[in-house]
């Protein structure tokens, strides 16, 4: 297993180092830059300002620059907060968007895997028909949808929750719910589709036999192979979160990462673009690496290749 | 879209058509959904028009004269609905037919060369997979303007992995097949085994899951026109006016719940009427 991930880590490294030039040539080849304002900048300013990040050597050096400072673990200083560098924004703003994620897939996860293993148990029964309008309604209605009608239902009619902000516990139900529910759904229906395969198969068939309780069969033996598809499914989610966290950090106006993304790239500030294509990319493959590492340990037919 | 109108292979299709009829909610979708293009594509002709401002009346309710309210500058929100959905269902289509073309060649290629060629291509694939694309998607649209042909490409280009892959595996395991050994026996070029033989024979689920792209590339339209990279004013998307309305909500609620109604239920009849076209033609494809 160890061979497994050290030889998996090392195929992320070129990968990354793909995503890392094709964004930093991207950006450099359109028009506009950090320091085009509405207000003219005067020009000695400006190559001021070009000298001092660095702006004004040729491409190339600018890019092995970049490459030497990322190896050592520095993004940069911002162009757009002066005084700022990229990984203190990244610190500031990271633990935000890492807690709504944490948040939404707890949401994910307990509402969908109980929801799919009922269905799956009550297959045909009125129960089941619910839990999978219940999963349909989730996977069709947008979050930018329904990100907006939550705060109109609960917020603004009822007054329970703040239409917006991030300041309190309570702060937290509307986005995490709204952001979850749409993979609660989609987990909901794959584990009752996952469930459904293993419950028909001979060795639950040998557990009953053995008199084993309902509860026993269905939470000790079938779960383990019903959530396959599940893990399977979590690579893709946890990517699904993170960019679903741009829209949802701009409609509750949260100050998360995501949003600072969107308006970076808005902004042009390079650094900053840079370097949070650099974290996301990161931790996409990184986590993917982690699905498929628990995807064998729960079902022992694959092997780390 | 009809399965029974193509041409060949009569029993499966029929066997298919059968099924799928005895889905309700799977003809119920299809119906919403033929009724909706037919009233986008012809809806503007006949009805207000969509960028037509009455200032005085503002943001009003819905009523006798304007059904579905209109906006803040008086527009009649019906019509700009119908005329956001000509936009949405286009880049619909058309990009996923991008992902389609795409997807296919790929597919078909890697599964039918196989070998050394197919392993490296579908490592690719496997690598593209692991990609934060919404990212790159995002700052394409930021980086070279808002242009309705980028989005086509964009999301055609960031759609077509799955289909590919899907493809590929259905090529393989159709080339082993008798018939297509028949076929070479008889001396049969290339080309006329991948066109005659193998592409009718993968097409079941490459319907299925067309069916099932186009929803997914409605929403990342939607989701890009929400952070305000899609379509430019005056022209409009579902996600457009989503975003409008979203911002206006807490006066004038009938912006918000119209558009995002329409826009889920064209979701859930194109997802029902995959699912029922994927149980109908037996197919066991991936959800994702």
């Amino acid at each position: 297993m160890i061979r497994f991930v050290a030889q998996r880590l090392l195929q992320t490294v070129p990968v990354v180092w793909v995503i890392v030039t094709a964004t930093f040539f991207m950006i450099r080849f359109v028009p506009g830059g950090p320091f085009t304002a509405e207000r003219a900048v005067a020009p000695e300013i400006m190559r001021n300002l070009e000298a001092h990040y660095g702006l004004n050597k040729p491409l190339y050096v600018q890019y092995l620059d970049y490459c030497g400072k990322v190896l050592r673990g520095d993004l940069g200083p911002s162009f757009k907060y002066p005084t700022r560098s990229v990984n203190e924004i990244i610190a500031e703003k990271l633990p935000v968007s890492v807690e709504l994620g944490l948040i939404s897939l707890a949401v994910a996860l307990g509402v969908g895997l109980p929801l799919g293993v009922v269905a799956a148990v009550k297959r045909n029964t009125w129960i089941d028909y619910l839990c999978s309008s219940f999963a349909m309604v989730g996977i069709c209605i947008p979050t930018f949808v329904m990100g907006p009608l939550m705060i109109l239902v609960f917020a603004i009619h009822f007054g329970w929750f703040n239409a917006s902000g991030w300041y309190g516990p309570m702060d937290r139900v509307l986005p995490s719910l709204t952001l979850g529910m749409v993979y609660a759904a989609y987990v909901a229906r794959l584990t009752r589709g996952g469930m459904l395969e293993v419950l028909s198969q001979d060795y639950i068939r040998t557990a009953r036999a053995k008199g084993a309780s309902d509860a026993r069969v269905i939470l000790k033996h079938a779960l383990r192979g019903g959530l396959t598809p599940v893990v399977s499914f979590l690579g893709p989610a946890i990517a699904g979160i993170v960019t679903g966290s741009f829209v949802i950090e701009t409609i509750f106006q949260i100050p998360g990462i995501g949003r600072e993304f969107v308006n970076s790239a808005f902004n042009r500030d390079y650094t900053l673009v840079l370097g949070t294509v650099v974290l996301y990319a990161a931790f996409i493959i990184g986590m993917n690496l982690v699905v498929d590492v628990v995807q064998v340990w729960l079902n022992p037919k694959l092997k780390f290749e | 879209m009809n399965p029974v109108e193509t041409e060949r292979g009569h029993s499966l299709w029929s066997d298919a058509w059968h099924r799928l009829r005895r889905n309700r909610l799977a003809i119920a979708g299809g119906i919403l959904l033929i009724a909706l293009a037919i009233a986008c594509a012809a809806g503007p002709i006949f009805s207000q028009s969509y960028e037509e401002q009455n200032l005085d009346l503002g943001a009003a309710p819905p009523s006798q004269a304007h059904w579905l309210g209109t906006d803040t500058l008086g527009r009649d929100l019906f019509a700009r609905i119908l005329y956001g959905g000509r936009i949405s269902i286009t880049v619909g289509l058309v990009a996923t037919f991008v992902a389609l073309a795409i997807g296919v060649t790929y597919g078909a290629v890697a599964g039918f060369v196989g070998g050394k060629v197919d392993s490296v291509m579908m490592r690719v694939v496997d690598i593209l997979y692991a990609l934060p694309f919404a990212i790159f998607v995002i700052l394409l649209m930021v980086f070279f303007g808002r242009n309705i042909f980028l989005l086509f490409f964009a999301i055609g280009a960031v759609e077509w992995l799955t289909m590919a892959r899907i493809v590929r595996g259905q090529v393989m395991s159709i080339k082993k097949m008798e018939f297509i050994e028949a076929a070479r026996a008889l001396g049969l070029g290339r080309r006329r085994i991948i066109f005659r033989h193998l592409i009718p024979n993968v097409l079941g689920p490459v319907i299925v899951y067309t069916t099932l792209t186009i929803p997914a590339v409605m929403l990342l339209e939607a989701f890009l026109s929400f952070l305000g990279l899609g379509v430019q004013a005056p022209m409009s998307s579902w996600g457009v006016l989503i975003k409008d309305g979203s911002e206006k909500m807490e006066e004038f609620w009938w912006l918000l719940v119209f558009p995002g109604t329409l826009f889920s239920l064209t979701l859930f009849s194109l997802n029902f009427l995959g699912d029922g076209l994927r149980d109908a033609l037996d197919v066991r494809a991936s959800k994702d």
